[in-house]
């Protein structure tokens, strides 16, 4: 039964992590960069699902609606203000620019809302009692919401024109360009739709663990990065994966081992995946022609 | 008081085919150049394409010919020079807008959406004619399915033309090499160009192959009523199928009119074959 109930806040705790894991995935699938600063999208997202409960009144699923909104405008300025301009520069540039401002939200976020924690209201109360288990309606919740969002977006990739734009852009930014498809419109709409997962991710995440601080996103972001790594960067379902089975490994170290050394592990195994696939457990493996 | 009227450039004294008279040619390039650092890479380019051509550029390694298709979709921006596309300049557009008002390439190598499937490599090619709205695809409503079908069904009509529709579902990197060739072709046609630019297309082509794309070359031009300008060091294509044939050597037009004069031109001969030795 113990070990049921690991396994269940596991997978809960995997499925934020493939949920973030899917905004890294994208935006490096088409605009081949790693985005450090959408760990604190998150947190952005869960300031704002709060200050809108606490301060405007709202519902908490309106509260959400406008956590994505606000989260979704932000990807967007972000790409706009920091990234495009350096649309030619070398990766490096654009990982020091990430990484700076990913240290701008922090720092706004700790002027406006102060380091105090904030104890976010969850927005599924309650627990499931079955014989002899107790499983928290927020971590269901979580599960089921990171499998629709995996299936809607996998659906919306393969099925849509702006997803086939988004495929064509991954693979070929230059021909694509010359197929008609604007590429900067195209890559805003990948940082517009995991910036809303982010959203949806910190709210989810506040949830399981209800305090607030302006580092809130930081950990986990690392860790979904390190699950998208896991699963295979570039790949969806790979994110989805390396998520899941990020938040099993996690949950067993707190529960088995220890919970000092749970994030040690963690990293760890993410060490031995890459020296064993390289690729990740989903990616690509590169031929290079010779 | 006298208004001042600004004066432009045309290009002059411009060959076309007869059949191409009444109406406006496609494309008009007038002493197109472009630098890069000191190097003048091409100079003082200017043709004239008639509405339904088939115009050849032709030239030794080198001379310049990918960087005039690169220079008439925007991938570089000219130094010098004007382009006119179906009666607008191209001057400060942007490739995929370049597209949209009507040109369309091929590679000289292959460059392929190679993991989509064939039919989404062409529906990627629709992108700007399919019509189903930012919310309505996300929320799958009734315009998505609609626009979906219409493309769906223009994609097969497109590969049909080619032959292609048994392996619409197949990976675009898997087809054989011929194969990807026309696949590259379709998805250039299915933008809905004025004329379409084709790098190479009989490169690593046998010769019954070579024989088949001319044929194809003629029916894209008669069936669309496009016109076509190609790229070939293949001279048995060149000759067999293009009406107008430019020649470029170290980046400046050295040659332009039918095959016969192309043919007979000393020039030409020169720039292929190098001068012959006084004995």
């Amino acid at each position: 039964m113990e070990f049921l109930s690991y396994l269940i806040s596991g997978i809960s705790l995997g499925s934020v992590y493939a949920i973030i894991a899917l905004g890294y995935t994208m935006v490096y699938g088409i605009a081949k960069m790693l985005n450090f600063a959408h760990g604190d999208v998150i947190m952005v997202g869960g300031y704002m699902s709060f200050c809108a409960m606490m301060y405007l009144g709202v519902n908490k699923w309106l509260s959400i609606l406008i956590a994505m909104a606000v989260c979704t405008l932000l990807g967007i300025l972000i790409e706009a203000f920091a990234y495009r301009p350096l649309r030619r520069a070398t990766s490096l540039a654009v990982l020091i620019t990430a990484i700076g401002v990913s240290y701008l939200l922090q720092n706004s976020a700790l002027l406006i809302w102060s380091s105090n924690p904030k104890v976010f209201p969850s927005v599924v109360s309650g627990t499931l009692n079955a014989g002899g288990l107790s499983v928290s309606y927020v971590s269901l919740f979580t599960v089921a919401a990171c499998i629709v969002i995996m299936v809607a977006l996998s659906l919306f990739i393969s099925k849509t024109k702006i997803g086939k734009a988004m495929r064509a852009c991954s693979e070929d930014k230059d021909a694509a360009r010359l197929m008609g498809i604007n590429v900067n419109f195209t890559i805003s709409v990948t940082f517009a739709i995991g910036s809303a997962l982010a959203a949806i991710a910190g709210v989810l995440l506040c949830s399981s663990y209800p305090t607030l601080t302006p580092t809130t996103g930081a950990m986990p972001g690392i860790k979904a990065f390190t699950a998208a790594v896991f699963g295979g960067i570039g790949s969806i379902p790979g994110a989805f994966l390396g998520g899941i089975l990020l938040g099993i490994i996690e949950s067993f170290a707190k529960a088995y081992i220890s919970t000092q050394l749970s994030n040690s592990i963690v990293f760890a195994v993410l060490i031995v995946v890459l020296l064993v696939r390289p690729a990740g457990l989903l990616g690509k493996k590169i031929t290079e022609k010779v | 008081m006298n208004k001042k009227t600004k004066m432009v450039e045309v290009p002059s004294h411009a060959i076309i085919p007869e059949r191409d008279l009444d109406k406006s040619p496609i494309l008009e390039i007038s002493h197109l150049g472009i630098d890069f650092g000191g190097l003048t890479a091409v100079d003082d380019f200017s043709i004239t394409v008639g509405r339904t051509e088939i115009c050849g550029l032709i030239g030794p390694n080198g001379a310049g010919k990918t960087t005039v298709f690169n220079l008439l979709t925007n991938v570089y921006t000219p130094t010098r020079g004007a382009i006119i596309l179906d009666g607008k300049s191209t001057a400060g557009k942007s490739t995929a807008q370049v597209n949209r008002m009507g040109i369309a390439r091929t590679f000289q190598n292959i460059r392929l959406f190679s993991n989509m499937s064939v039919i989404d490599n062409v529906k990627v090619g629709m992108h700007n004619s399919i019509k189903e709205g930012f919310v309505s695809s996300i929320f799958h409503g009734m315009g998505y399915f609609k626009a979906e079908k219409a493309a769906a069904e223009r994609a097969l009509e497109l590969l049909d033309f080619f032959g292609m529709t048994d392996v619409a579902n197949d990976e675009a990197g898997s087809l054989p090499y011929g194969a990807q060739r026309r696949l590259e072709i379709v998805r250039a046609l299915a933008t809905n160009p004025g004329i379409i630019l084709l790098d190479e297309p009989a490169a690593g082509m046998n010769p019954s192959e070579t024989a088949e794309l001319m044929e194809n070359i003629r029916r894209i031009r008669d069936t669309f009523q496009i016109a076509v300008m190609l790229i070939e060091h293949d001279m048995n294509l060149v000759m067999g199928v293009c009406e107008g044939i430019c020649v470029l050597n170290y980046g400046k037009i050295i040659a332009k009119g039918t095959p016969e004069e192309i043919k007979a031109n000393p020039t030409v001969i020169e720039a292929y074959l190098g001068k012959r030795k006084e004995a």
